[in-house]
Order: C-alpha cells, then sequence, then structure tokens
C-alpha cells in the first residue's frame, strides 16, 4: 500500500469575496515528482502557500508527512523544504552563513552542521565560493543554494515554487536533474509548480492542472492526452484551460493577480 | 536560545561589515556636538546656565540612538521585499522570537552606537558627573534602545515601502527629537513647549541619561524610570502584536 505524503482534502482559499484556490483534493505518493501546472492566477502560489504554512486556507485539510498544517505547524515545517518563487537568501551574509542561519532555525543539531553544509555545498557545486558574500552570486548560483538550504534539515518534502523563473537553459537542465536525482535516490518527494509546459512534462511523474481555482485535470501525460483526446500535452493544456490570455477575459482574475502580487510584495 | 543568538549575530554582522552605516550614523552627532556644543555654548555661558555640553550630551546620546533604533526598522522592511523574511517565517520558530532576535540585535547596534558618541564627548570635553554612574547609565541606555528597536521595527511590519518608512520616520524621529528635553531645559520655555515636551516620552530617556551623566535632572530619576519601564513594555508589546500580523 502506498502512502501520500502530501494530501489536500477540499482545500479552499477566499481572499475577500475572491476564491483563489475552489474547493481542491489531490495527494502526493512517497517519491513522486508532482507538478501542479497553470496559467498564471490560477491558483498555484496561493496552493503552495497554503501548503507550506504560509496562507491558511479557509477550509478544508492539509497535511505533510502526516502532520495537520494548521495544527500541527511546527513538525509540519520541519517536513519540508522550500525554494520561493523569489529570492530569499541575504545578500550581506556569505553562502555558509546562510546555510548557518537556516540550520540553527530549523534546530540541527550544532555538531552536524559544519559537515552537512560543506556536503551540500559540495553537491551544488559552491563550495568554492563557501564564504563569499550572495550579493556577488549570480542568479543560477543563488538558486543552487537555494535548493540546498531546503535540504539542510533533512526534509521528506522538497516544494519550488515556478522554480527556474528566469533562468538560463543550461541551469535549468543542471537543477531539474539534480531534483531528479534526489528523488530517485534518496525517496525525496517533490511538488513544484509552473507554467511552462515542457518543465512539467519532463520532470513530472504526475502533472495536476490548475486553473480558476479549480483542478481540471489529473495524470501522467498519457493519461492527460487520453483525457482529452488530444496528442501532446500541450493541446491538452489549451483544451482545458483556453487559448485566450488571461488579463484580458476576466476582470476578476485582473483584481486577483494584483491582490497577489501585492501579497507576494515582488520587487523584480 | 540558539535560535535569538543567531539572528543577533545576523544583525551584527552585517552592520558590522557595512563600514557606510557606521559612519552614517555618527555623522549628524559630531556635527550636533560641534554646532550646537561649541556654537550655543558660549551663549548659554553667558546666559549664566553653565556648560552647555554637559548639558547636551544626554541628549545627543538620545538622538544617535532614536535615530539608529528606529531606522533599524529598515532592514525588516529590506526582509519583507527581498524575499528573506519568507525564510525566516516558514522556520519551525514561532514569530516573536524571529522579531526579539533581530530586534536584541538592532538594539545592541544602537546602544555600541550609543556607547562611541559617550566616548566621542568626553574627546570634545564632556566629563561625566561621577564615573561611577556610568554603569548605570548604561542600563538606561539598554532600555532605551529595546524601545525604541521594537518600535521601528513596529512601523516597519506595518508599512510596504520604503518611501512610507522614511516619511513615516521623519514625521516622527524629528518631532520626537526637537520637542523634548533633549536641546533645552524646559524651565523657561512657553506653556505649550513645555506641555508637548512633557508628553513626549523621549524627554523622560533624555533626563534619566541627564540625571546619571550630568547630575541635572528635570523630571527626577524615579519619574523617569517609571515612564521608561511603561514605553518599554508597550513598545515590545506593539512590535509583536504587530510583526506576528504580517501577511505574506
Amino acid at each position: 500500500m502506498t502512502k501520500s505524503v502530501i494530501s489536500a482534502k477540499g482545500v479552499t482559499k477566499r481572499f475577500g469575496d475572491i476564491v483563489a484556490v475552489d474547493d481542491i483534493s489531490f495527494d502526493v505518493q512517497k517519491g513522486e515528482i508532482f507538478a501542479f501546472l497553470g496559467p498564471n492566477g490560477a491558483g498555484k502560489s496561493t496552493t503552495i502557500k497554503m501548503l507550506t504554512t504560509m496562507l491558511r486556507p479557509t477550509s478544508g485539510k492539509l497535511t505533510l508527512a502526516g502532520h495537520d498544517v494548521t495544527r500541527e505547524r511546527d513538525s509540519a515545517r520541519k517536513a519540508f523544504g522550500i525554494v520561493f518563487q523569489d529570492p530569499s537568501l541575504d545578500e550581506e551574509l556569505s553562502a555558509y552563513e546562510n546555510m548557518e542561519l537556516h540550520a540553527t532555525l530549523y534546530g540541527v543539531p550544532k555538531a552536524d552542521q559544519r559537515p552537512r553544509i560543506e556536503e551540500l555545498l559540495k553537491l551544488v557545486e559552491l563550495d568554492g565560493r563557501r564564504d563569499s558574500m550572495i550579493k556577488t552570486f549570480s542568479g543560477g548560483m543563488r538558486r543552487r543554494l537555494e535548493i540546498a538550504r531546503g535540504l539542510l534539515h533533512e526534509p521528506r518534502i522538497l516544494f519550488l515554487d515556478e522554480p527556474t523563473l528566469g533562468l538560463d537553459t543550461q541551469t535549468r537542465n543542471l537543477m531539474w536533474n539534480y531534483v531528479q536525482k534526489l528523488s530517485h535516490e534518496k525517496g525525496m518527494t517533490i511538488f513544484f509548480t509552473t507554467h511552462y509546459l515542457d518543465e512539467a512534462e519532463d520532470v513530472a511523474e504526475r502533472i495536476a492542472i490548475i486553473d480558476h481555482g479549480k483542478i481540471v485535470a489529473r495524470g501522467t501525460t498519457p493519461e492527460l492526452c487520453r483525457q482529452t483526446k488530444t496528442k501532446t500535452l500541450e493541446e491538452a493544456y489549451l483544451q482545458l484551460t483556453g487559448s485566450t490570455l488571461r488579463d484580458e477575459t476576466n476582470a476578476d482574475y485582473n483584481a486577483l493577480n494584483m491582490k497577489l502580487s501585492a501579497r507576494n510584495r515582488k520587487l523584480r | 536560545m540558539d535560535v535569538l543568538y543567531i539572528l543577533w549575530l545576523r544583525q551584527v554582522r552585517r552592520y558590522w561589515r557595512s563600514g557606510s552605516r557606521l559612519l552614517g550614523t555618527l555623522g549628524q552627532p559630531i556635527l550636533l556636538l560641534l554646532a550646537l556644543g561649541y556654537g550655543i555654548g558660549a551663549i548659554y555661558r553667558r546666559a549664566g546656565e553653565g556648560n552647555y555640553l554637559q548639558f547636551l550630551v544626554p541628549g545627543i546620546i538620545t538622538q544617535t540612538v532614536l535615530l539608529s533604533g528606529i531606522f533599524w526598522g529598515i532592514i525588516i522592511l529590506q526582509d519583507k521585499r527581498f524575499g528573506f523574511l519568507s525564510e525566516m517565517l516558514v522556520a519551525p520558530v514561532s514569530r516573536t522570537k524571529i522579531l526579539l532576535g533581530s530586534a536584541l540585535g538592532g538594539a545592541t547596534i544602537s546602544i555600541f552606537q550609543g556607547i562611541l558618541v559617550f566616548v566621542l564627548s568626553v574627546v570634545f570635553g564632556f566629563r561625566p558627573h561621577s564615573w561611577a554612574a556610568v554603569g548605570p547609565a548604561f542600563l538606561v541606555l539598554v532600555l532605551m534602545c529595546v524601545a525604541l528597536t521594537s518600535f521601528g521595527a513596529a512601523i516597519a511590519s506595518m508599512v510596504d515601502d520604503f518611501q512610507g518608512f522614511q516619511g513615516i520616520n521623519n514625521l516622527l524621529v524629528m518631532p520626537l527629537f526637537f520637542l523634548s528635553s533633549a536641546l533645552y531645559p524646559l524651565n523657561n520655555v512657553p506653556t505649550a513647549l513645555r506641555i508637548i515636551s512633557t508628553l513626549n516620552p523621549v524627554s523622560y530617556m533624555v533626563d534619566a541619561l541627564r540625571h546619571l551623566l550630568s547630575n541635572q535632572a528635570h523630571f527626577g530619576l524615579g519619574k523617569d524610570m517609571v515612564v521608561m519601564a511603561v514605553v518599554f513594555v508597550l513598545c515590545l508589546a506593539f512590535a509583536i502584536n504587530r510583526f506576528n500580523r504580517i501577511q505574506m
């Protein structure tokens, strides 16, 4: 019997009158690579924020490795690592110091910190830049360090929220190879959001397509094609989500996008 | 304890590495000491009020920590805008702890600057009334710095952009400084100004330091300490409350 590591049951999130996520349910099995695919403003980021305890669901139940994200928040938090959509390193600290801070916040024992940090820095090929300030790092280096940081407390789940935005193809390939290795070799469960079809198709074992806050289809790429009687994931995706531009079709979604980006407080 | 320490260390490390911040915050007190201490000092003496530097230095120390304490909040704003706050807030640590560790780091920086200004003042000719009172004055400084840093953190938690923060601060810091007992004795000022200054908590901070360092007091140390204790608790509670409400 397989046991689900991530489980969502009837999860809804409202912001005032706007329903960002509308009664969604899904399960992700141990060691699985699962993608949340959808257009901008579909509810991907809101879902990942609820899963990672940043937002409280209006209703429904979310569990990570058996821990309820609202009632057993700290246990749930120890169960996952996250690579945020926006950069989240302290620019004025070194790579090692960023890792050290994370390890301490997550209660990694002092004696384990140094060897673990050095091992992970080697893994993402940043051991040579151990003591450099983050402000001297390129976008790709930062992302690699963020992945290493997310793994520092040995989580069972790794969340990646649109992790390849702004990265070049080489870095993207390298990153996904590495993520796949983690899943295959360590049995880590990977959950990522994206709006790039190729990433979902190449990397994920199962895909959920989300639109207007609802999961409109789920399954492997062949299953999604079969369900929609199409030949490629792109055709399936467009049939499910429509081919019109979001921003022009639905005023509510404009409002939602604005609201969400205000919440994200993005600068870049 | 480890968590508080690492958050404190982060603030201190960042400060220590940024030479420009250190110099920037010392420029103003030096200017005030020179221009006011020596410029106004001559008139002050002629008016029969004694040595103005002895009167002024506690006010300048207060101004330094008022500015650096409240402006420290900008780091919380930076963390909010540049993403590092998310990393801290999804960690299995309470927000109150994150705030306390960081604010204690900020307060340490302010305390350090206050001490630096004190040392500078001694170089410029200030003499503490009694060296034995410097210890208690240090404790007053610590209390002030934690309160003011928390206040800055509370404001930074509520605003979302740097201009807003800057604006609120200018609206607060300058009046809090100029309308306090920092620059002039409250005995002979017009009634309106005296009332405002008496309501301004910063006056009590200045007064406590002035009592201990220069043996001159307007309200008296007892009253100063009571007001400061209340302000300390209020600022800390305000900061914890606001920081816990930050939406991600």
